[in-house]
């Protein structure tokens, strides 16, 4: 097959799935595999593992992420681009449009009424993903896990720190346990 | 100048938002509402809202929405150049290392202690949320003569039907809108 044919055929993958994927980018992660490893035989199954890892350890987000180490693997540089291009192009389309229309939207009081609504159901939902993803973490009971909750709990929500700093922090703390386990680990 | 602000600011959330998701909610709410208040936590909440309903990731419809807010077409693009560029520096590296080496156990080893700091900051972006919907802004604080009563049941109802049923958490939202349209008509009426 040639190149263009190839990165035309992963610009329209990415740019169909991020257009009619709702749920969130393990949801498009999914999808792509599907597409690239059973439908085409491009990528193998476990390559595909290892792909997925890589989009959901970077940071950004994981939709974005997967569509560019698909293109990476599959086009290069080139492919990255058609595979970005194609991930951003419809959320941009539709929310530009939405937000073009959003503040003489909002002045309407009905509309008004029906976000105020959708706020509570907003939080609602940002709670139980807390609780399902904290219940996972306690349920490893790791006491590094509960320190690290709790103290950038108190960092961001009372002392108001930078969650840039946070995220460093930890990071680094995490550099730090990670080679120190793997040198005890060889010297044992 | 603001496309200069909305491409920094958003290149920030795009290299530091980690686990997906609501993992960058924090860093937006952070950079958009605390740092340069371009939207209140109201309008935050809308746009966490239309992101739910639309598809494509939280952190680009936000790039998009507040870009279009500040700037029109072209702070919409901006901000989402600036969202994606270290997705795309940092992907492409790790995706090239991992040719070469194929080894990722260390680096998701690493990662691994971020996951806990990511929930909480989560949490803390929800709580921000939560004030905003109970409490009607005033000059005092939170006072308790300012609670709305109605959005403290519409979030117990929503939390249940999240938890007890398998209903698409986006038609819960609506739901949730819907008892508010439904209970201003009828106090219209009377």
């Amino acid at each position: 097959m040639k190149k263009s044919q190839i990165l035309w055929k992963i610009f329209v993958a990415t740019l169909y799935l991020s257009a009619f994927t709702f749920g969130g980018g393990y949801v498009i992660i999914s999808l792509l595999k599907d597409k690239f490893v059973n439908q085409l035989k491009w990528i193998e199954e476990e390559e595909m593992l290892d792909l997925v890892a890589i989009a959901q350890s970077s940071p950004g987000a994981i939709a974005v992420n997967g569509a560019i180490v698909i293109g990476y693997k599959l086009g290069g540089l080139l492919g990255t681009l058609a595979a970005v291009f194609g991930a951003v192009l419809p959320p941009l389309i539709i929310i530009s449009l939405i937000s073009m229309f959003y503040e003489a939207f909002r002045d309407i009081v009905w509309i008004r009424h029906l976000l105020t609504g959708m706020q509570a159901g907003v939080g609602a939902l940002i709670v139980s993903v807390v609780y399902d993803m904290g219940s996972t973490l306690i349920k490893e009971k790791k006491i590094s896990t509960y320190v690290i909750m709790l103290l950038s709990f108190i960092a961001n929500f009372i002392f108001q720190i930078n969650v840039i700093y946070i995220i460093l922090a930890v990071a680094f703390y995490g550099v730090i346990v990670t080679v120190y386990s793997e040198r005890k680990g060889r010297l044992s | 100048m603001i496309y200069v602000e909305l491409f920094l600011s958003f290149l920030q959330i795009g290299a530091f938002s980690f686990g997906g998701g609501y993992g960058a909610m924090p860093l937006i709410y952070d950079q958009v509402v605390n740092r340069h208040a371009w939207l209140s936590t109201e309008s935050f909440t809308d746009l966490i809202t239309i992101a739910e309903m639309t598809p494509g990731p939280i952190a680009i419809n936000a790039a998009t929405f507040v870009g279009t807010s500040m700037g029109g077409l072209l702070g919409a693009i901006v901000a989402t150049l600036g969202c994606i560029l270290p997705s795309c520096i940092i992907v492409t590296l790790i995706a090239h290392l991992y040719t070469k080496y194929r080894n990722l156990k260390t680096m998701q080893q690493i990662l691994k202690n971020l996951r806990p700091a990511v929930v909480s900051m989560i949490g803390v972006a929800g709580l921000l949320i939560l004030k905003a919907a109970f409490f009607i802004e005033s000059e005092n604080g939170i006072q308790f003569s300012n609670i709305r009563y109605r959005s403290l049941l519409y979030f117990v109802v929503a939390l249940v039907l999240l938890k007890k049923t398998k209903m698409n958490p986006i038609l819960i939202m609506i739901f949730c809108g819907l008892m508010e349209v439904c209970i201003q008509f009828i106090f219209s009426l009377i």
